[in-house]
């Protein structure tokens, strides 16, 4: 059979278009039903932030520590430095460095200062992980984990100033007192990090830390929103940040 | 040609050997059964998984991983199946709900297929505990 030159490039350009039909009417048809569905009782908020009242905290209390490490299945590796924190108390020197008063004699700065993720509005830990293993959901805020693709290179830990962040040395499985089956633990070669309790924000609930608090020194809330607790409360006292001169706009407000 | 003989020969015994293993496993790999009457499966009013038996054989996995990322990185936490029913995407107590028999369910067959899925490693299977 013979096919001249043009006919040839005829057939050969309506092929083409018929090999497009098929992707393009897909990518039409893909406004369809969702798959996937935010839960309805979830609570819903542009910026979580958290405010810590310092001068509540009475001296030696751990409901808070206790009740984010038994949710979220932290273990307790009693070498030091293996240690794995989400939630814990650090010197007010350490949390404030350089905002000391030799002189101050009693008063909020001498006790432990809780410290937990800042879930930065301008996170380094998210620039710096080379697989976006760590990253910053849009519609809240939260600097998240997803523990699937971490490669366990610390570059995150490098990065954070807060020092929020731990790895995983060894399995952690055999050092968490009770497993609780609602949450995953992690494995070995793994960081982890406070996540401001998103599994429980999609249920509806308050984080662990601020529900276990009895001295209500927590307060949690949505700074975009002006009704909410946390707003109205940084909007008549004044608060601390840690490090503020980096630029990472931290999310946890200190009320000296 | 020379030697057609040996070369015909020749070529019979390899073929032989490479498809050896398929011969030698002939009949004494059937698939496992997968039992599917956990107690909780029997208290069902209507016994179905969230999709059909053959894509949950099929592509279970790939489901999985659409689950971990719509909850990990999006932030949904519903799955909504071909009826339109709502399931919580979630594999230590959706599908561990009812397929509350992990060792012969999964186990099994990831042995058989030579599978090794890293999922037991974090996440915890309930009752077991420390597994």
């Amino acid at each position: 059979m013979k096919c001249s030159r043009r006919a040839l490039l005829k057939i050969a350009g309506i092929s083409l278009i018929g090999a497009g039909v098929r992707p393009a009417l897909e990518a039409l048809g893909a406004g369809g039903s969702p798959r996937t569905l935010a839960s309805p009782n979830r609570l819903v908020g542009k910026r979580w932030a958290m405010a810590v009242h310092i001068h509540k905290c009475p001296t030696g209390c751990k409901e808070c520590i206790d009740a984010c490490h038994r949710t979220h299945n932290v273990p307790d590796f009693e070498n030091l430095k293996d240690q794995v924190k989400w939630i814990w108390n650090e010197p007010f020197r350490d949390v404030f460095p350089g905002g000391e008063n030799p002189y101050l004699e009693k008063g909020p700065t001498e006790g432990p200062v809780l410290v937990l993720c800042n879930h930065c509005a301008n996170p380094p830990c998210v620039r710096v992980c080379p697989t976006k293993a760590t990253f910053q959901r849009k519609e809240d805020g939260i600097v998240m984990m997803d523990y699937h693709r971490c490669i366990g290179c610390r570059f995150c830990m490098a990065g954070c100033p807060y020092g929020a962040r731990s790895m995983n040395f060894r399995d952690p499985r055999p050092f968490i007192k009770g497993i609780n089956p609602e949450f995953p633990t992690r494995t070995k070669g793994v960081v982890e990090k406070c996540n401001f309790c998103e599994e429980r924000l999609a249920r509806g609930l308050m984080p662990a830390c601020v529900e276990a608090c009895k001295e209500k020194a927590l307060v949690f809330g949505d700074l975009e929103n002006p009704q909410s607790e946390i707003r109205k409360l940084l909007q008549t006292r004044f608060t601390l940040r840690r490090k503020p001169e980096l630029g990472t706009q931290p999310q946890v407000y200190y009320l000296v | 040609m020379f030697d057609t003989g040996k070369v015909l020969a020749g070529l019979a015994i390899f073929l032989t050997l490479l498809t050896s293993p398929f011969w030698y496993g002939k009949g004494r790999t059937a698939p496992p059964a997968l039992p599917v009457d956990t107690p909780e499966i029997q208290k069902l009013p209507v016994k179905a998984c969230i999709e059909s038996t053959p894509y949950m054989t099929a592509s279970h996995m790939e489901l999985l991983n659409e689950w971990r990322d719509a909850v990990v990185r999006d932030g949904k936490q519903l799955y909504v199946n071909h009826e339109g029913k709502k399931f919580k995407m979630s594999l230590s107590q959706t599908c561990l709900g009812c397929h509350s028999n992990k060792e012969r369910f999964c186990d099994t067959c990831h042995t058989y297929s030579g599978a090794t899925p890293r999922c037991w490693s974090c996440h915890v299977v309930p009752k077991e505990g420390r597994t």
